[in-house]
């Protein structure tokens, strides 16, 4: 392997990841605005709607986390819904366990805040690059820290002017998610054969998701897909 | 009174709160590259990772789309058309996101 290969860091690569974080924007503005507009809503504080944004950082958690919250709190309801969280969050154990290869030779605190800083956007972006044959890990950095900005000011500005976001539904702004994982997917297509378990996982998802309520259908449909993966040769 | 029913004292439940849903989204997010460190990687393990990133999107989508029927379809066609086309991402997610809002306005 040519040394330009192995993993490294470099602050050029903090700026690429920046650059390369954008097509991510869209889908983090309309949903942090909407945790923002949701929590006012509910009546939290804007301390604890920018904590949560800050330290949480995961969108789905901390909308189901807005179903449970109290006013006052005990110990039991903070094991709910530390519980709940964890639940909506294991899918993340699957991202974290595709870039370990990437990290593995990272000191440990930039490790420790690469992953505090991963979502899915931000693990696409970094998996498009890393795919392309890139490994400074500052892309994957650079990457997070923007989004986890983008993520900040739109929950702020969500919090105080949620009401004056015209209908995201009109602009198909609703599945921007969606359109951007599947834009994201082209650059990961090497043939049909290497997809086969895509389609194993794509196809175990839509039953799951059929049959549990929740968000489980993610996890069973990449695992099945990791199970296609091991045994296709 | 038991202990699990205690009131926590304003505005220390609210921080405990948001701590104990840091802690456990933290841990989400560094058990993989945990569990990963101490695997030894077989080829067989190498194949399944690498069916990962493709299968955790599809996984992802897949159900959302259909359940938003023909436009989300249309929608999420045009997309990835555009993207293998131009190789530009930020030209994939506008074809996506413009198709949607065509048919839906013409809709």
């Amino acid at each position: 392997m040519s040394p330009a290969l192995r993993p490294h860091f470099s602050t050029a690569g903090l700026r690429q990841g920046a650059r390369a974080a954008f097509p991510a924007f869209p889908g983090f503005i309309m949903f942090a605005l909407a945790f923002g507009t949701a929590a006012s809503q509910k009546g939290l504080s804007l301390g604890e709607t920018l904590g949560l944004s800050a330290f949480v950082y995961a969108g789905a958690s901390q909308m189901v986390g807005l179903e449970i919250w109290q006013s006052a709190w005990t110990p039991s309801t903070i094991l709910t819904i530390m519980t709940v969280t964890a639940v909506v969050n294991a899918r993340m154990i699957l991202l974290g366990a595709t870039l370990q290869p990437w990290l593995k030779d990272e000191p440990l605190a930039r490790t420790a805040l690469n992953l505090f800083l991963i979502t899915e956007a931000g693990w696409l972006v970094g998996t498009r690059y890393h795919s392309e044959g890139g490994r400074d890990v500052g892309v994957l950095l650079g990457c997070g820290l923007v989004l986890w900005v983008v993520w900040l000011v739109s929950t702020f500005t969500g919090f105080f002017a949620g009401a004056l976001v015209p209908e995201p539904k009109r602009f198909g702004l609703d599945l921007v998610m969606p359109i951007f994982f599947g834009v994201m997917l082209v650059p990961l297509w090497k043939g049909a054969k290497p997809a086969l378990p895509w389609l194993v996982a794509g196809l175990v998802s839509l039953v799951v998701h059929a049959l549990v309520p929740g968000y489980v259908f993610i996890i069973a449909g990449a695992l099945a897909g990791v199970i296609a993966g091991m045994l296709i040769e | 009174m038991s202990m699990t029913g205690t009131i926590i004292a304003s505005p220390w439940g609210a921080v405990l709160a948001i701590a104990a849903m840091m802690l456990a989204t933290f841990l989400c997010r560094i058990a993989g590259v945990v569990v990963m460190s101490r695997v030894r990687i077989t080829p067989r393990i190498e194949r399944g990772l690498r069916a990962l990133p493709g299968s955790i999107i599809l996984a992802t989508i897949l159900p959302v789309v259909l359940d938003n029927g023909w436009p989300a379809i249309m929608a999420l066609t045009a997309a990835i058309v555009a993207m293998a086309a131009t190789r530009i991402d930020i030209v994939g997610l506008a074809a996506g996101l413009g198709t949607l809002a065509v048919i839906r306005a013409l809709g």
